[in-house]
């Protein structure tokens, strides 16, 4: 198991290592001259020299992918162009909001989803998984942000139970995290109710059945835990998904998060927090894999010294 | 928000009930095709008659399949359908008016009528979502059948940068690549096309790997046939559904991209009609006349319903595993 995980730790370094020198060519793929930018745009040219070798500009694209990447190590991504705070710390005071905001789309998500994939597995071609599936291919089709904009109407302006914008008490969560979840549980029922039906056809099953189990128990028992399998992995893939729609749903409801950071930061061409946040994002979205992984191979044995 | 609700549910009824009797009946019959050649002589099986003959009993797809027909040609001919300019024409008599006779779709708060506006939209977000998907399936199906065939070193750099590719979370890539390029439509169907690349690459390799140590491909290296004659006549035509059933799904997907880019203010810009600039429009104003949101957020929901029904439906029709059981 160990070796197993130091495998997938050492099978990362590439990968990141190759993230790291885009995140780091990406400044220096834009057009214009970052040193012009942070300097401000009626500095004159001594100002933009002296910047330039603030910001280590002048020397050779070598020599500053090491300052960078030692930097990065360190937690040091530089200070924000518009707010001259380290990014580090900008990064930090946002980092909370997101993370809440994911892991509560997830868990309601993945419980609801699998809800309706085993409900709709189990009663296959009747109406709940009719009902079931049709909310699911409507959940995938609708864009968050419109079921944002939907839900914050209903529940926020018209019927006045929910607040509208911020991150400061758990009522502030219900919407947001409803708005992201939606396409993950959308996605979730679809996936466990075809790894579902599936199981159900296995052997394993009919002789469940067949030693007179109540179906409840061969349901829950020998089915749930079979589909888990397939399902931990989907979750992990859609971890990236709620990352990247983290960023459109804290558009909508003005979320303090690190996606709202983000558009700002593209809005305002503030490349150092661009830079950082792009990292870590990323960052996340690979070790989440890294953990599905490690789960899928705790939960099957079959994989495990592989 | 009755209709779009009410709406699948029914599909999907005939869609589930169809499917089980297609299932049934596939195996009925390719059986006795299969014990009497004389029997099937009289109607030839081409994988493309095959294709349509489990298609057609998809009512669902079927169905999906005309709206997005539909959808097509009223994009094509939107310039000439619009009953006013989607842009430039302000009917400042009725600002917010609700839909009427005059405005079907109601009048947005700077007059611009909205029916108009969404018409002109759909080319926007059709384009997008079809381009972006063709250029990452024409250069993920290239990549992949070269990781596939030649595996080692191609292999290895091709699904290094797939992983690369990959470890950027969807939309977060794309924003990165805006914020390169600049807005505008035409870079966020770069952008979308980039993140659609790694997807076409692996499901096309898979594909690859398990095709090329069958037996007729084999046999067309035996009889001396280049590589890319194996690769292009044997390999890929049994990808294709893959693709094409990827293709169906994707497009949804890019479309939502493509408009949440627009949404966050990277893409189409004001006063462009661009479904999700439309909405972002129309956020300021939720308060005092919320139907500026409706249509928008319907047009983007039917279409990318469409093409997943669509979708579905497809690898239903293409998918040999769904047949066995």
């Amino acid at each position: 198991m160990l070796q197993y995980l130091l495998k997938r730790l050492l099978g990362l370094i590439p990968t990141l290592a190759l993230v790291a020198v885009l995140v780091f060519l990406f400044v220096h793929l834009l057009p214009g001259d970052p040193a012009r930018l942070a300097a401000g745009p009626d500095a004159t040219p001594e100002t933009v020299a002296l910047v330039r070798q603030d910001l280590g500009l002048d020397k050779s694209l070598p020599e500053q992918f090491v300052r960078f990447a030692s930097g990065v190590v360190r937690g040091d991504f530089g200070r924000s162009l518009r707010t001259k705070r380290p990014v580090s710390t900008e990064i930090a005071e946002r980092f909370a909001p997101t993370f809440w905001l994911t892991v509560w789309s997830m868990a309601w998500s993945v419980v609801i989803g699998m809800g309706i994939g085993v409900v709709s597995a189990v009663w296959r071609n009747r109406w709940p998984d009719r009902l079931g599936m049709a909310l699911a291919v409507s959940g995938i089709s609708f864009p968050a942000f419109a079921l944002g904009m939907l839900l914050m109407q209903i529940f926020s302006v018209q019927l006045r139970w929910l607040p509208t914008v911020g991150a400061d008490t758990w009522r502030h969560y219900i919407l947001p995290s409803l708005t992201l979840g939606a396409a993950v549980a959308a996605i979730m029922a679809r996936f466990t109710r075809s790894s579902f039906v599936d199981i159900l056809h296995e052997d394993y099953v009919r002789t469940a059945r067949a030693k007179g189990l109540p179906e409840s128990r061969v349901v829950l028992k020998h089915g749930l835990r079979n589909a888990l399998i397939p399902v931990v992995t989907m979750m992990g893939l859609q971890f990236g998904f709620l990352l990247g729609g983290s960023i459109v749903v804290e558009v909508v409801f003005n979320w303090p998060g690190m996606g709202r950071l983000l558009v700002d930061a593209v809005d305002m061409r503030d490349y150092p927090v661009i830079q950082g946040l792009v990292l870590l994002f990323s960052l996340q979205f690979v070790l989440i894999n890294l953990i599905v992984d490690v789960l899928y191979a705790v939960i099957n044995p079959a994989i495990r010294y592989r | 928000m009755d209709p779009p609700s009410t709406r699948p549910d029914q599909l999907i009824d005939d869609e589930l009930g169809q499917g089980a009797i297609a299932d049934s009946t596939g195996v009925d019959a390719a059986s006795i095709a299969a014990d009497s050649p004389a029997a099937a002589a009289s109607a030839v099986r081409t994988p493309w008659s095959e294709f349509w003959r489990k298609f057609k009993k998809q009512h669902v797809a079927v169905i999906a399949g005309c709206f997005v027909l539909l959808l097509v040609l009223l994009a094509v001919v939107a310039p000439w359908l619009v009953p006013y300019d989607a842009e430039n024409f302000f009917d400042y008599d009725s600002l917010n008016a609700l839909p009427s006779v005059k405005h079907w779709f109601g009048v947005d708060p700077l007059g611009r009528d909205i029916f108009s506006r969404i018409l002109m939209g759909s080319r926007i977000s059709l384009t997008a979502g079809f381009f972006s998907v063709a250029v990452g399936a024409i250069v993920g199906t290239a990549m992949g059948l070269v990781a596939g065939y030649y595996e080692s070193w191609a292999d290895r750099i091709i699904m290094r940068i797939c992983d690369v590719l990959f470890a950027f979370p969807g939309i977060l890539l794309a924003i990165g690549i805006v914020a390169i390029l600049g807005g505008g439509m035409f870079n966020v169907i770069i952008a979308v096309a980039i993140f659609s690349i790694p997807t076409f690459a692996r499901l096309v390799r898979g594909n690859t790997l398990a095709l090329k140590h069958l037996t007729y491909v084999e046999a067309a290296r035996s009889i001396g046939a280049s590589d890319w004659t194996i690769v292009l006549r044997h390999i890929f035509p049994g990808t294709i559904a893959a693709v094409v059933v990827y293709f169906s799904l994707r497009i949804g997907t890019s479309i939502i991209t493509a408009a949440s880019l627009s949404f966050i203010g990277m893409g189409a810009q004001p006063p462009t009609p661009e479904w999700g600039a439309m909405l972002n429009e129309a956020r300021a104003d939720m308060m005092t006349s919320p139907h500026v949101a409706l249509f928008p957020s319907l047009a983007i929901f039917l279409t990318v319903l469409a093409f997943n029904l669509l979708g579905d439906g497809l690898r239903d029709a293409l998918d040999p595993k769904i047949e066995q059981k």
